[in-house]
């Protein structure tokens, strides 16, 4: 069997959900990336699942990150999928503001998704919406704010012996 | 009831008064952990029972969480090993060269073979080592102590052979970006040769007196199993994926290192049970010795690290002498050196499955993003849906057996 190539998986992802909405593709070391719309990821998750050539089964990991500059898209989901049949891995990237970091859950599909999204949740706030459990796993239940956020800077602002400046960076 | 019966927890979410339920007896419920001797590691469960019978678990993970990723944004990249080595602490050489393969491949350096080889030896020492953990405290969890001294003393002998190579034992902190720090040593060298004619004695010993004892066959076969499709579903790799019969292995998959010049076979199970998971690290043990004798054989000769003077430390005493060594010392040292703009994900096949780092760099001198795949917080998800409807002891024999670490689940 031929191997499956980068520009396969793109094509079928158009062919299914339109040029419109399968973009920022790129390819880094290999792998694969694209972005989509909130909206299509779980349809796209279940495309790639079922698709008899593609059979993206299985979800590796699932990270979220958060880029405060890139208005109404501040926060993102990165889903990393991979193929072992073809061993092929690919990224789904997609964003959503701030204010409203909603995203569907994709528990239904991926059984391992549960404690990525609660992961998700308790860092940065995502939301996954239709999530079974949705309660911080890692950090203690009655913190009142998502600490990988980049407002919260690791050490004391006021030092001065590690700006930046002084070692000309 | 069983004496250990503690709470009546409210928030189980089952009606315990229930009369002409599916339960035999009234529902009580029992606090597994969170510093429980049996758990090997700070995990609670909340069980419960219907009399020896599990119905239910409620997870809670988390008590030793550090806050791993957010630490290594504000942290240069070479001061990120050693968090790594804090994560699964029982095979820690590993953790640390899939940081340094992870790193690596963004700056685009090339390791010399013999520092891939000498890479290899000290991450199949690391799987030896939390292989021979796992395996001999999964015996001493169903009752057999001495099965456990025959093959402990090796792993005693795998850390002085860490402490040869990088001067530590647990939280090692071993090599550098672009190979190792340091050759291998003859005493390292001698010790390896001791290992090799060693170990198969104690596993054989250690194999005759677990493998086909009844007791522990009794007290492992069919407990604790878990089919490929549910294994798959809820992202197991590594042995526990392979007891499933899933022929997953990172390193056969997508070698990294020069594992593609070794000969090795991948061990699967059919089952998916407690003693699968067994045999396959079992298995895996002397698939390990087979390599490290291989790499041990066909050691290349050369440097044992790259020519990459932006990040690989110059030797301390050119340091002294030499303008551009201390210029470079010190530019490394402070965290000056240049990472490139770009996203990486890099990972290598762990004492328990697959480690994966996703690094996310803007260009500056720390990760923008940092996300490690932690093999065992994915599939100790799975823990409930696997000791429902079995006893206590199987509880505990099961969860043993999945080689869940605390330090790594939680980072």
């Amino acid at each position: 069997m031929e191997k499956l190539n980068n520009q396969q998986i793109i094509e079928a992802l158009q062919k299914t959900f339109g040029e419109d909405s399968v973009y920022g593709i790129g390819e880094s070391h290999g792998i694969l990336h694209v972005t989509t719309h909130v909206d299509n990821i779980v349809p796209m998750m279940h495309f790639l699942y079922a698709d008899p050539i593609l059979k993206f089964q299985f979800l590796t990991d699932l990270a979220g990150i958060h880029f405060p500059d890139a208005k109404g898209q501040e926060l993102g989901v990165i889903y990393h999928l991979h193929s072992l049949e073809n061993n092929v891995r690919l990224w789904i990237k997609a964003y959503a503001p701030i204010e409203a970091p909603n995203f569907p859950t994709i528990t239904g599909l991926y059984a391992s998704a549960n404690w990525m999204e609660r992961e998700a949740f308790d860092f940065y706030g995502i939301i996954f919406e239709g999530h079974p459990n949705l309660i911080r796993i890692l950090n203690v239940d009655d913190m009142d704010y998502h600490p990988m956020r980049k407002e919260y800077p690791l050490e004391d602002a006021t030092r001065h012996d590690k700006i930046d400046e002084m070692f000309g960076r | 009831m069983s004496e250990i019966a503690l709470v009546n927890s409210p928030n189980v979410g089952l009606d315990k008064t229930q009369k002409g339920g599916p339960y035999v007896n009234d529902l009580s419920t029992l606090n597994l952990g969170p510093t429980h001797p049996a758990t090997h590691g700070i995990f609670q469960n909340i069980l419960t029972m219907d009399g020896e019978t599990i119905v239910d678990a409620e997870q809670t993970v988390g008590y030793i969480h550090r806050a791993f990723e957010k630490i290594a944004e504000r942290r240069p990249f070479y001061q990120i090993t050693t968090l790594t080595d804090r994560m699964n602490y029982c095979s820690s050489p590993i953790n640390n060269m899939g940081w340094h393969l992870t790193v690596e491949k963004l700056l685009g350096i090339e390791v010399p073979k013999r520092a891939q080889y000498i890479r290899v030896i000290m991450m199949e020492l690391a799987r030896l080592a939390d292989h021979i953990v796992c395996n001999s405290i999964l015996a001493v969890d169903t009752g057999a102590l001495t099965g456990f001294l025959y093959v402990y003393q090796w792993r005693e002998h795998i850390y002085e052979i860490y402490e040869e190579l990088c001067g530590a034992r647990l939280t090692t902190n071993m090599g550098r970006f672009g190979g190792m720090e340091r050759d291998l040593s003859k005493v390292a060298i001698e010790k390896i040769h001791v290992l090799l004619e060693g170990l198969p004695k104690g596993l054989k010993e250690f194999e005759g007196m677990v493998m086909r004892n009844r007791i522990f066959m009794d007290r492992t076969q069919n407990v604790g199993a878990i089919s490929a499709e549910r294994a798959l579903n809820y992202g197991f790799t590594g042995p526990n994926l392979r007891a499933a019969g899933v022929d997953y292995d990172v390193r056969s998959l997508n070698p990294y290192s020069s594992y593609e010049d070794f000969e090795f076979d991948v061990p699967v199970g059919t089952k998916g049970d407690t003693y699968d998971r067994f045999l396959v690290r079992e298995e895996e043990m002397w698939q390990s010795l087979r390599i490290i004798q291989q790499a041990m054989d066909n050691l290349p000769e050369g440097s044992y690290h790259a020519d990459a003077p932006h990040y690989y430390l110059p030797p301390k005493q050119e340091v002294y002498k030499n303008m551009e060594a201390l210029i470079y010392h010190f530019k490394i040292v402070m965290g000056e050196i240049d990472a490139p703009v770009g996203e990486v994900y890099q990972s290598v096949e762990g004492g328990n499955g697959e480690l994966g780092f996703y690094l996310v760099s803007d260009g500056g001198r720390t990760p923008y993003r940092l996300k490690f795949r932690r093999p065992g917080f994915i599939y100790y998800q799975a823990f409930p849906e696997m000791i429902k409807g079995s006893s206590l002891s199987d509880a505990i024999v099961t969860m043993s057996s999945m080689n869940v670490i605390a330090g790594e689940l939680d980072t």
